[in-house]
């Protein structure tokens, strides 16, 4: 059972049938997957959901798919993690860290193309393609393996060796492109026109794939006790994850599951050396103009955001910011998280919490409020990035005499 | 000059399911108005009312956004191709 209407354009209210296709065929605006929230309503229930599985399928009924058909590799339904060291540092009482590094590929992307490849299944594909920084790549190569289906996976050349070897393992096709990932998106949306067989989770049938990040916000009110945060801090990059998360709290609200769907504060945290979103919310901009990325933070360098306006109109409606933070930033911010909270993130989440100390420094997070920052994806994958700003304290031979001799600054208890 | 224009999908409508057209222009504005001359309805698809390309279209010529270079005043020089893509995809 599903609750799902139809396909409809964000922009101008036009209705499309529920299958393979993005954008608006008049203004080339975004299509969404519009429900019917009467009939949601009497789909789920608090109960309802307790008592479905521990992954994101728990809100299958809330998802544009058929439970049984679903490629399952358990995503989701990962921790909430009081995080009350970093609270402190950061002087903030109620603070909580999203864990999503904990996915079956070690990144929130599980959750969306778990949907939008079910959804491809459902809808009859047999190949799986898609443009990525390196998350998306790992999800679909993995999933596309678990389904049998074939799958093009499309990368920048430059991305980190994890990320392309835990891509490559999988076994489909992996086409390294010699250029940016605005290049490959590029390249892709030019494809899904000529290849219309093939399911590109991030373009012909993205309305599906983004929809799944709908579980972060989901997941969070049900572990807070089905409650909305005060104050939630996301991860930009096409800016899909922010608006499907603000969507996500508000459906709770129109579900009757929380009370407080459309109060939470909603900030972004993007990367100086790709920071289009950051550099409109300073500046005022009523438009987003696309920039050349360059940053560490490679999971989040998209120049030209998809979705970078309707991230920027949602922050400035709910009360958020945006900060856009310098690569030391990002690297103090995944040691910070490490050495505080037991969570190594990538580079992402370096962002996100470099820009949770910039906010909360500034008051914008308040010490009172019930804040949220999605740490979206694992440190495995960019260990590189860390450079040499951490390694052994000493390198010793095996002997006391050399544990002995070491001085205070190489052994710290 | 001669240039190669690459519909997308959802414009292919409007050029009886041709995803090239060829048409001569000297910039980037010229290759819209030659277009929407040979395929009227093209035009107000790509551009609002005032002129500017519209927010959800993407234009590259030679594989670079036009954003980045002059806009529709980019000159065209022979044989580049000017790719007309819908903006929403990827991340």
């Amino acid at each position: 059972m599903t609750a799902v209407e139809s396909l409809r354009c964000r922009e101008c209210g036009r209705t499309y049938p529920v299958e393979a296709r993005h954008v608006c065929d008049f203004c080339f605006g975004p299509l969404e997957v519009a429900y019917d929230y009467d009939k949601m309503r009497a789909l789920v229930s608090k109960e309802s959901i307790a008592a479905g599985p521990p992954n994101m399928w728990r809100y299958a009924e809330m998802l544009p798919i058929h439970l049984p058909s679903v490629i399952d590799l358990s995503p989701g339904f990962t921790p909430l993690v009081r995080a009350t060291r970093l609270g402190q540092h950061l002087g903030l009482d109620n603070l909580y860290l999203k864990d999503d590094t904990r996915n079956p590929t070690g990144s929130f992307k599980d959750r969306v193309v778990a949907v939008a490849l079910s959804k491809a299944l459902e809808l009859g594909f047999k190949v799986a393609a898609c443009a990525s920084t390196g998350n998306l790549a790992n999800s679909v190569a993995a999933h596309a393996a678990r389904a049998g289906m074939a799958s093009v996976v499309f990368i920048p050349r430059d991305l980190e060796a994890t990320k392309i070897a835990m891509t490559a393992v999988f076994d489909g096709n992996l086409i390294a492109v010699d250029g940016s990932y605005d290049d490959v998106n590029r390249l892709c949306a030019e494809l899904a026109s000529e290849r219309p067989d093939w399911a590109f989770v991030n373009v012909n049938v993205r309305p599906y794939y983004s929809e799944g990040s709908r579980t972060l916000a989901f997941e969070v009110a049900e572990q807070l006790g089905w409650r909305a945060p005060d104050h939630v801090v996301v991860p930009i990059a096409s800016g899909s994850q922010l608006t499907k998360i603000h969507k996500g709290f508000h459906e709770l609200g129109l579900l009757g599951l929380i009370e407080d769907g459309d109060s939470v504060r909603v900030s972004g945290a993007q990367a100086a050396g790709c920071g289009p979103v950051a550099t409109a919310f300073e500046t005022g901009a009523d438009s987003i103009r696309p920039v050349r990325a360059n940053t560490i933070a490679k999971s989040l360098a998209i120049g030209n955001p998809a979705d970078g306006w309707y991230a920027l109109e949602i922050v400035r409606t709910s009360g958020g910011a945006i900060e856009g933070v310098s690569d030391p930033e990002v690297i103090d911010g995944i040691r910070l998280l490490a050495r505080t909270e037991g969570i190594f993130a990538e580079t992402a989440g370096g962002v996100t919490i470099a820009t949770l100390c910039r906010l909360a420094a500034k008051g914008i997070v308040r010490r009172d409020e019930v804040v949220v920052a999605y740490i979206t994806g694992s440190g495995l994958k960019t260990v590189e990035a860390l450079g040499d700003t951490v390694g052994p304290s000493a390198t010793i031979k095996p002997t006391l005499e050399a544990f002995n001799a070491l001085t205070s600054e190489e052994i710290n208890i | 000059m001669s240039v190669t224009v690459r519909i997308p999908t959802q414009l292919r409508e409007l050029t009886s399911g041709q995803g090239e057209i060829t048409v001569e222009a000297d910039t980037v504005r010229e290759a819209i108005d030659q277009l929407n001359s040979a395929h009227p309805g093209i035009g107000e698809r790509l551009l609002d009312d005032s002129g500017n390309l519209r927010r959800f279209v993407n234009l590259f010529l030679a594989e670079e956004d036009v954003r980045f270079l002059e806009g529709l005043d980019t000159p065209i020089t022979a044989g580049q191709t000017l790719s007309v893509v819908p903006a929403v995809a990827g991340g």
